[in-house]
């Protein structure tokens, strides 16, 4: 049943989803749109650290967004080594495109297996004061489990944002893909540049993660519904560009969670990829030049 | 026509088949058998969009389905003969490969990778929530009493899985052997360069894209009378999308057996693993040997032994 | 005066606001030797792209032998005998040199190749550019000049009644530049239009009968190489002013 109120609340609800987006789309933005790798896994990962923030949850009682913070180096740690192989394998012999695809998809494979050996497939959450309450405001309803990692998703897109601009390495990151005449006036290397960026965009896929299993219940396979929304939210956004994706992310945020109230649940996953397989079709060949 | 050892060796198989049928009794093996099969038409129909042309299909577990779930539909609206069933639903999915096709157009590389991927989940989406598919819950399927000239109805679904597997082998052969072939490699290699010498490009991936579509869809044609019950989560399985693109990767991409030996090697090697160890592991091994395969033998079975019989040959020269 | 091989009346190309070709007209005879020059971005690939059909103009028209084949697809244009080398090679990299040689000859010259003996024909053309030797080597390692041979190579063996020449001899060492000329020049003689387009001017010279130049997008000479050379508007275009 339609009711102004209900809208209102489902673009409220739709805002703080969005905003959650943007942090697990972050990593993809980086590695798909500025360094060309198209790494599939990413949700994947992302999964990775909703189990993390899961099994330190459930010993030792920390809050999941500090674990979240927390691993974000060991993550780092996780993308720059990937980039070593990924390096070594594919893109110094130049067969990126199609073996690199397949690589990606097969680690994929892989780490979504490992959690379900070591598992099951049965769902997991996390514990902490806030979820379950919920921010009345008039007559808009925040509840914590999703004002939190939306404020918290905020926040680390703020960082990255402030870190692609202001800092040398950013600025390097920026022009890795784009323009190699600058990055060689910056005497940076592109190789380090490269592990750099991966190394902070699977970091940003331990606290999403930890983010995730705060809004939902998480399982090993919940990672493959991310896909289509991500891609969709990198190319919507202008593939690289940061704030871009941010923007994106809330578009598709707010619809999903407009069919979401008014159609059903069930409905939600096929927004992003009926959003991504318009744009796809829609946007000349032009603006994918590259691809 | 000249009767060369291909077809002599089709021949071979299928009288082998038909043997294996009257010869062993445990069902078992007819279960095993048949999925290896079932990953071999689906490796074989991949390799000739993603060896041939270079189009990677992420979304192979949406043709299967398709094909599995056309079946389920007319089965239950109208009960209509096995083979009348299973062909209609290739066309089905043919059709599906003609329309990917045409993205092909628009969408090149990665795009064109993950356009399919969305496209398997929308259909997983609107399986989901049709009712009269089963919707998420699944749906059962009743074997037909009779099987024919068989003993029961798993032996007439392998040899009818087998004859799939054949006519497959034959066209992706036919395709990699002929002019056409030569045009497919052309757009792999280079797509602008081979329209301007004359390759009619979208004609060809065409082709190709709804040859792919139509054995992705016989593969899964038999798939709800195999077993029994279907439901979106098996339908549309990542193990499938991951097989069909695994078998080929760890064959070799480049030529039409590849995908055959792919699929022979690590259809054993996962049927043995689930019997042996348990059916979680077979799915880790495909993604270890997928990885390991792409990063250290990127031409696969077929490459690493073309290399070692030039070290052979090299080594006997000098 | 026979029909032009190839007409191109008032063609226009944009890309978004940019207008990289502005209403170009020209003309070529058969057998003609025609130079297509002017500085880097002036639209020569664009106007080759627009004549081969890798890229499709929605203003103007291009003739070819008397038909209209400005909606016509590059793979058509191939059949109908224009015929392309690459300024960055793009050879089929997963082929030998002579199967990079059998494409066109089985798709762009089917109808004009004798079918009995494709390789033998495949190895004459070879032989011309000196790759007789080399039929069976893998083309994706050849050195960057061996690759702007296999695209001259490949380009032939569509047995073409219009062959565009982009850039082939960049790179070529003085006696490779005058190997490959003869080999055009033999071409000429046998019923084939020629465009070159060409940085080495001493090869243009030579070569061309007529000369036009191309200048942010304009045609702003078309003449023998004389007349064109003492061209004000060419030496502006060159040395800017």
């Amino acid at each position: 049943m339609f009711t102004p109120e209900l809208l209102l609340n489902a673009v409220v609800a739709g805002l703080m989803l969005g905003s959650f987006y943007a942090a697990v789309a972050l990593g993809l933005s980086i590695t798909f749109g500025q360094l060309d790798i198209v790494n599939i896994a990413h949700p994947t990962f992302v999964i990775l650290g909703s189990f993390v923030a899961y099994i330190i949850n459930e010993n030792f009682g920390l809050d999941p967004v500090l674990i979240g913070v927390l691993f974000m180096p060991i993550f780092y740690f996780i993308g720059t080594t990937l980039y070593r192989v990924y390096y070594a394998s594919f893109e110094r012999t130049g067969q990126e495109s199609l073996s690199g695809l397949a690589f990606f998809f097969g680690l994929m494979f892989i780490i979504e297996v490992v959690l379900i050996l070591t598992f099951g497939v049965d769902y997991r959450l996390v514990e902490a004061d806030y979820i379950g309450q919920t921010l009345h405001l008039g007559p808009l309803d925040f509840p914590y489990r999703m004002l939190v990692p939306a404020i918290a998703a905020c926040i680390v897109t703020g960082a990255v944002v402030l870190y692609m601009n202001k800092t040398f390495m950013g600025k390097a990151i920026l022009a890795v893909s784009q323009d190699r005449l600058a990055l060689q006036l910056m005497g940076a290397n592109p190789l380090q540049v490269k592990r750099i960026a991966l190394g902070i965009a699977i970091a940003t896929a331990a606290l999403a993660g930890a983010l995730l299993i705060i809004i939902q219940p998480v399982e090993p396979s919940v990672g493959r519904m991310y896909i289509g929304r991500i891609f969709a939210i990198v190319v919507l956004g202008g593939m690289g560009s940061i704030s871009g994706t941010f923007l994106a992310a809330i578009l598709i945020g707010v619809v999903e969670s407009i069919i979401s109230t008014f159609y059903g649940p069930s409905w939600a996953p096929a927004v992003g990829f009926g959003i991504l397989l318009l744009t796809l079709a829609i946007r000349p060949q032009g603006i994918f030049g590259r691809a | 026509m000249k009767l060369d050892k291909f077809w002599i060796s089709v021949v071979v198989v299928l009288v082998a088949g038909f043997a294996f049928t009257k010869l062993v009794d445990n069902e078992f093996y007819f279960f095993a058998t048949y999925v290896v099969l079932q990953g071999l038409v689906m490796a074989v129909a991949w390799n000739i969009l993603g060896g041939f042309t270079g189009y990677v299909n992420f979304g192979s577990a949406g043709f299967f389905a398709l094909g599995a779930y056309t079946m389920v539909a007319l089965n239950k609206a109208f009960g209509l003969p096995l083979p009348v069933m299973v062909l209609i639903a290739g066309t089905l999915s043919g059709l599906l490969g003609l329309g990917v096709g045409y993205i092909s157009l628009r969408l090149k590389g990665v795009y064109f990778a993950i356009a399919t991927l969305a496209i398997a989940l929308v259909l997983e989406t609107v399986v989901n929530n049709s009712h009269y598919l089963g919707g998420a819950a699944g749906t059962y399927v009743i074997q037909p009493k009779e099987s024919f000239i068989f003993d029961n109805y798993i032996e007439l679904l392998f040899m009818f899985m087998l004859l799939i597997a054949v006519v497959a082998t034959a066209v992706s052969r036919y395709l990699s052997a002929s002019r056409l072939g030569m045009g497919l490699a052309a757009v792999r290699d280079d797509e602008v360069a081979a329209e301007c010498m004359g390759v009619p490009t979208l004609k060809l991936k065409l082709i190709s894209t709804t040859t792919m579509g139509i054995f992705m869809g016989l593969a899964g044609s038999l798939f709800p009378f195999f077993v029994t019950f279907v439901d979106p989560v098996s339908a549309f399985s990542l193990l499938i999308a991951v097989n069909s693109i695994a078998m080929p990767m760890i064959g070799g991409t480049a030529v039409w057996y590849g995908p055959v030996i792919g699929a022979l090697v690590l259809g054993v090697v996962q049927e043995t693993a689930t019997v042996t160890i348990s059916s979680e592991l077979n799915l880790l091994i495909v993604g270890v040997m997928l990885v390991g395969f792409i990063t250290m033998a990127p031409r696969g079975i077929v490459g690493l032994y073309e290399d070692y019989k030039a070290k052979r040959k090299g080594q006997n020269n000098g | 005066m026979a029909e032009p091989v190839l007409k191109v009346t008032d063609l226009t190309k944009r890309f978004g606001g940019f207008v990289a070709l502005d209403t170009v007209n020209m003309e070529l005879n058969d057998k003609e030797r025609l130079g297509l020059i002017g500085p880097n971005g002036s639209g020569k690939t664009t106007l080759i792209n627009c004549i081969s059909g890798a890229l499709t103009n929605e203003e103007g028209t291009v003739n070819f032998n008397g038909e209209d084949i400005t909606q016509m697809k590059a793979h058509k244009r191939a059949h109908m005998g224009i015929s392309r080398s690459f300024q960055i090679p793009k050879p089929f990299g997963t082929m030998s040199i002579i199967e990079n040689l059998l494409v066109p000859m089985e798709y762009a010259a089917w109808d004009r190749v004798d079918h009995r003996n494709l390789r033998e024909q495949a190895m004459d053309i070879l032989e011309l550019v000196g790759f007789k030797d080399r039929a069976d080597e893998n083309s994706a390692s050849l050195t960057q000049v061996d690759m702007r041979k296999l695209e001259l190579a490949r380009a032939l063996a569509a047995k073409p009644k219009l062959l565009v020449s982009d850039e082939a001899m960049a790179g070529l060492s003085g006696s490779e530049v005058d190997e490959i000329l003869e080999i055009l020049f033999a071409l000429a003689e046998r019923s084939v239009a020629i465009i070159m387009i060409e940085h080495i001017m001493r090869a243009v010279m030579r070569f061309s009968e007529r000369i036009i130049v191309l200048d942010a997008g304009k045609k702003i000479a078309d003449g023998s190489p004389d007349e064109v050379v003492s061209n004000p508007d060419v030496e502006k275009a060159y040395l800017g002013e």
